[in-house]
């Protein structure tokens, strides 16, 4: 397994660390070319705008991604992300700046000309083709000669597995086989690098997650560097190397998965991503704490900022399974707030307590339910506990 | 911009440029010079060889006469009121006969609608002179219409309805009954049946609901049909000259007589000319209520 | 199943027979054996056999198919070039002036397009003919046939032809390859429009035409002004077979089209 995808993968275990353990530290063979001020990145996106008319969709971004990585870009519609796969793809050029290939500007290059392939949203499989002419498409393009082209799509047949029916048109197999003609079809040119914009929307939840690994596992095979487009959090944390947090045009975070989780770098990051209690207050530091004061009369959080912070307004951002509940004031822990529950949500697995405070702030706290649900130790109105080690939350600076 | 999307642009805006534009400039041209006895039988001509001279000459000639011969001649101004005022009522004949038919296809079982279907759009596509001259026999005097009544006792003496409006409000009735049926049918087989089941829910009897809940969803189809009958029966040509008669006045008919038989060229052009601005109002609405249709649809 | 109200049943009856009885009665009244086109007189085919030895229907019905042939060719391609570059042409200098052109024949009275379309032809000297004609319904059968293919191109995904570009086909090529293919239907129902309109026409081509092209419609304009006739029966009965075994062979088509989506998603449903 490739330590990309296992930091990948990893982030779902997150839940069952102990709560507060520091995350591990890397194994040495780690695939992180970013952190290596030596190596090359395949793209580099300088300084890149674009501009339609008054919107601006891509403002002013930098980023490096790399050989062999699987990187996401994640963000609510109209982020630019698409913007940016689509002037990856050739189908929109950059009001300003350069976007590099390989060492090259690649603005002056037609579509048709970039080793470059995307994976539509709507797959955009030609429906008067049968599956396996959809496939043998681009390599007919390139005029490889015939035994070439059967010996490819074959392979590509076999990749992801939809041998059986190549002989078929697009309308006549399901939504999850057409994601595979696509995949192979824009695979088969083995381009340098292969874009796929929501590649896994269409499929409902069950076939989305097998097919998640499944495109890991592809993405390993063939060597090839993905970009995917998504607005799926859950999916870009489970495929990607690096995840690129956008909104409003710019990059908010570019990370792997575990740091935009454990430590997120704003409030957007932090919300944008899973559930989160955010806290704002007023800071004071102590040495390499954080001594925040949000509400009159309730102790001061202590916090553990990664960066210094400046004494000021801060945000306190924590996630809800970091926090445990508890009906007696824990002895361990410093940080620990009394309120009452005021509404349980049942999730099967866990659940979400919201605990009012009695300035009425409400946080969220979740819980593994080890017991049956009639036998929950609390319920509506139960005065708890709520507490969270030095080091669970994350401190920002407004 | 490559040379390719250049000439894909270019080959059909040259053709309606030279064939459209081009024509209906010349028309407008026309309708500002005077009668003359010459081939082609209009002057000022414009003499190239005199450069910009010529030019400039053409175009201290122009004036509006025919325009104000029009306005003087009753004649037009009749011709112009008749036509508006028979395409507004043959509009709403069409209508009162169309929406019931598209209603009742709509309510059709399933299975019909695609055979009901077929039957409004197989008129689309007869021959219109055909479907014209299958109403004369129909109509004349000795016509089935005549010998039916007369067989069943309405009447002893046959009618005279060939040759006269009536028959002219038939024609457009009949040739544009598919335009009408088309876009209301289209709207009202859009049309959510649990709608009207939430109607009858809240205390609206079948009728009322009908009026409170079929017919305001399909007013646009209902606008698009009345327009796409009105516009075309405006400036109708063949319904008036063979079902007509002589008191049937239509601009469409008087423009092709000042052409062809007059021989009055600039007349012809100013008649042509005022009969487009007439169009425009109608026009314009109808663009409007595609657009909200486009729109709703969105 | 629903049932049709009597009141429904009423109006589609008498709006059918209001549709279909006149023309009825012109195929009917084609096989009667006398001149008399009000009285029944037996039954007969002579006027059928009348009108195939009438040259002057059989040169303007030749003239016509000419014209038809050649017109609806250069509108659908010229119509097809006129949709493509409205719907993906995306902005160029002149676009609102050039989708007015596409627009407004639609809505142009014929008297007023045969006229300004003659008055062009005098005012360049061009001898007025089969070219004068051809060029005239090419003209406003080009915008039908850009309202048909456009509604096509609108509808289909645009990504499609990113996908060709994206795996390698030059523009000529995505258009050739993936657009044309999936626009096949509605640029043959364009043809048939076309071809329908030029077959049709009476105003602009009696504008247009010169004493030397008499094209069909004119032919049968001028004979009934004179009144009904046995022979213009006969040539309506045969018009009218033949659109409507066309009409009824189209809508088949569609139907057997939509048997075979019908199939495909069954399929697509079994595999998954």
């Amino acid at each position: 397994m490739r330590p990309g995808q296992f930091i990948g993968r990893g982030v779902f275990f997150v839940h069952h660390c102990p709560v507060g353990e520091k995350a591990k530290p890397m194994p040495q063979n780690v695939f992180a070319p970013w952190t290596d001020p030596q190596a090359k990145p395949l793209i580099r996106f300088e300084n890149v705008t674009k501009r339609f008319g008054d919107f601006t969709a891509v403002d002013d971004l930098s980023v490096d991604i790399y050989e062999r990585e699987f990187f996401a870009l994640l963000g609510p519609s109209g982020c630019g992300k698409t913007t940016m796969m689509r002037m990856l793809a050739g189908f929109e050029t950059p009001t300003s700046g350069t976007i590099m290939l390989d060492g090259k500007d690649i603005s002056p290059v037609p579509p048709n000309k970039r080793s470059v392939n995307m994976m539509f949203q709507s797959y955009a499989l030609f429906p008067h083709l049968t599956v396996y002419d959809n496939i043998a498409f681009g390599l007919k393009r390139d005029k490889l000669p015939a035994e070439q082209i059967d010996a490819r799509v074959k392979e590509m047949l076999r990749l992801v597995q939809i041998e059986r029916f190549a002989q078929r048109k697009p309308d006549q197999i399901s939504g999850g086989q057409r994601q595979r003609v696509a995949l192979a079809r824009s695979l088969a040119k083995a381009p340098k690098l292969l874009l796929l914009d929501e590649p896994l929307s269409a499929l409902d939840k069950k076939l989305r997650q097998d097919t998640q690994f499944e495109l890991m596992d592809i993405q390993e095979k063939t060597g090839t560097t993905f970009v995917i487009v998504t607005h799926d959090q859950e999916e870009a944390m489970t495929v990607a190397s690096r995840v690129a947090v956008m909104n409003f045009g710019k990059l908010i975070q570019v990370d792997t998965p575990t740091q935009i989780y454990e430590a997120p770098n704003s409030a957007y990051v932090a919300d944008f991503i899973g559930d989160v209690n955010i806290i704002e207050g007023n800071a004071t530091v102590d040495g390499e704490r954080v001594l925040i004061s949000w509400a009159e009369g309730q102790p001061d959080i202590i916090g553990t900022p990664a960066q210094p912070v400046a004494p000021g307004r801060v945000s306190f951002v924590i996630r809800p399974e970091k926090i445990a509940i508890s009906s007696e004031k824990p002895t361990d822990r410093r940080n620990a707030v009394h309120g009452k529950v005021l509404d349980i949500a049942y999730l099967g697995n866990m659940s979400t307590y919201h605990v009012e405070m009695p300035d009425g702030t409400v946080i969220k706290a979740t819980a593994a339910n080890q017991r049956r649900r009639d036998s929950l130790p609390y319920t509506w109105e139960d005065p708890v506990w709520l507490s969270w080690t030095d080091t669970a939350g994350v401190v920002l600076a407004e | 911009m490559n040379l390719r999307r250049t000439s894909l642009i270019a080959v059909p805006y040259f053709w309606l440029g030279c064939l459209f534009l081009i024509p209906f400039l010349i028309v407008f041209k026309i309708s500002l010079s005077d009668a003359a006895l010459s081939i082609p039988p209009y002057t000022p001509k414009l003499e190239l060889s005199e450069g910009w001279a010529g030019v400039r000459d053409m175009f201290s000639q122009f004036d509006f006469e025919n325009f104000e011969f029009l306005a003087t001649d009753d004649l037009y101004w009749k011709s112009y009121l008749s036509s508006v005022q028979i395409a507004l009522i043959s509009t709403f004949m069409c209508l009162l006969v169309g929406f019931p038919m598209a209603y009742g296809m709509a309510r059709a079982p399933q299975v019909w609608q695609p055979t009901l279907m077929l039957m409004v759009i197989l008129p689309f596509w007869t021959s219109f002179l055909i479907r014209v001259y299958s109403l004369i026999g129909i109509l004349s005097q000795e016509g089935m219409l005549n010998q039916f009544l007369t067989w069943i006792g309405v009447i002893s003496e046959p009618l005279t309805i060939l040759n006269t409006n009536i028959a002219v409000y038939i024609g457009i009735v009949y040739t544009y009954l598919p335009f009408m049926i088309l876009p209301i049918y289209a709207t009202l087989i859009k049309l959510d049946g649990s709608l009207l089941e939430a109607a009858e829910d809240l205390g609206c009897s079948r009728t009322e609901a009908f009026w409170r809940i079929t017919v305001p969803l399909s007013k646009a189809g209902i606008i698009a049909g009345c327009f796409l009958v009105f516009i075309p029966a405006l400036g109708e040509f063949v319904i008036p000259s063979l079902l007509g008669g002589s008191e049937t006045l239509m601009i469409g008919k008087v423009l092709y007589e000042e052409f062809f038989s007059n021989r009055d060229w600039p007349v012809a052009s100013a008649v042509a000319v005022i009969l487009l601005l007439i169009l425009i109002v109608p026009i314009v609405l109808y663009q409007r209520n595609e657009q909200r249709l486009i729109e709703a649809e969105q | 199943m629903r049932r049709l109200s009597w009141f429904n049943a009423t109006s589609l009856t008498l709006g059918f027979a209001f549709l279909y009885i006149p023309m009825l009665v012109v195929i009917i009244y084609s096989f009667n054996e006398s001149r008399l086109v009000t009285v029944w007189s037996g039954f007969s085919t002579k006027w059928y056999g009348e009108l195939l030895r009438n040259e002057a229907f059989l040169d303007a019905a030749w003239v016509t198919l000419q014209v038809g042939f050649f017109s609806s060719l250069l509108a659908t391609v010229l119509g097809t070039m006129g949709a493509y570059v409205l719907v993906r042409g995306g902005r160029f200098y002149g676009r609102t002036l050039f989708s007015g052109m596409m627009y407004a024949p639609l809505v142009m009275p014929e008297v007023i397009t045969g006229l300004s379309l003659l008055l062009l032809f005098i005012s360049i000297n061009l001898d007025r003919g089969i070219v004068t004609i051809v060029l005239a319904h090419a003209t406003f059968s080009m915008c039908y046939v850009s309202v048909v293919v456009s509604s096509r191109l609108v509808s289909f995904d645009r990504s499609v032809e990113e996908a060709a570009l994206d795996l390698g086909c030059t523009p000529f090529e995505a258009f050739r390859l993936v657009t044309l293919p999936i626009i096949a239907p509605a640029v043959i129902s364009g043809w048939l429009l076309a071809l329908t309109l030029s077959l049709d026409d009476l105003v602009i081509a009696s504008f247009v035409a010169g004493p030397s092209a008499t094209t069909l419609p004119i032919k049968v304009f001028s004979s009934i002004r004179l009144g009904v006739s046995p022979e213009i029966n006969a040539l309506s009965t045969i018009l009218i077979v033949i659109v409507t075994i066309g009409t009824i062979t189209a809508s088949l088509s569609t139907k057997r089209a939509l048997v075979r989506k019908q199939r495909a998603e069954r399929m697509a449903e079994q595999s998954a």
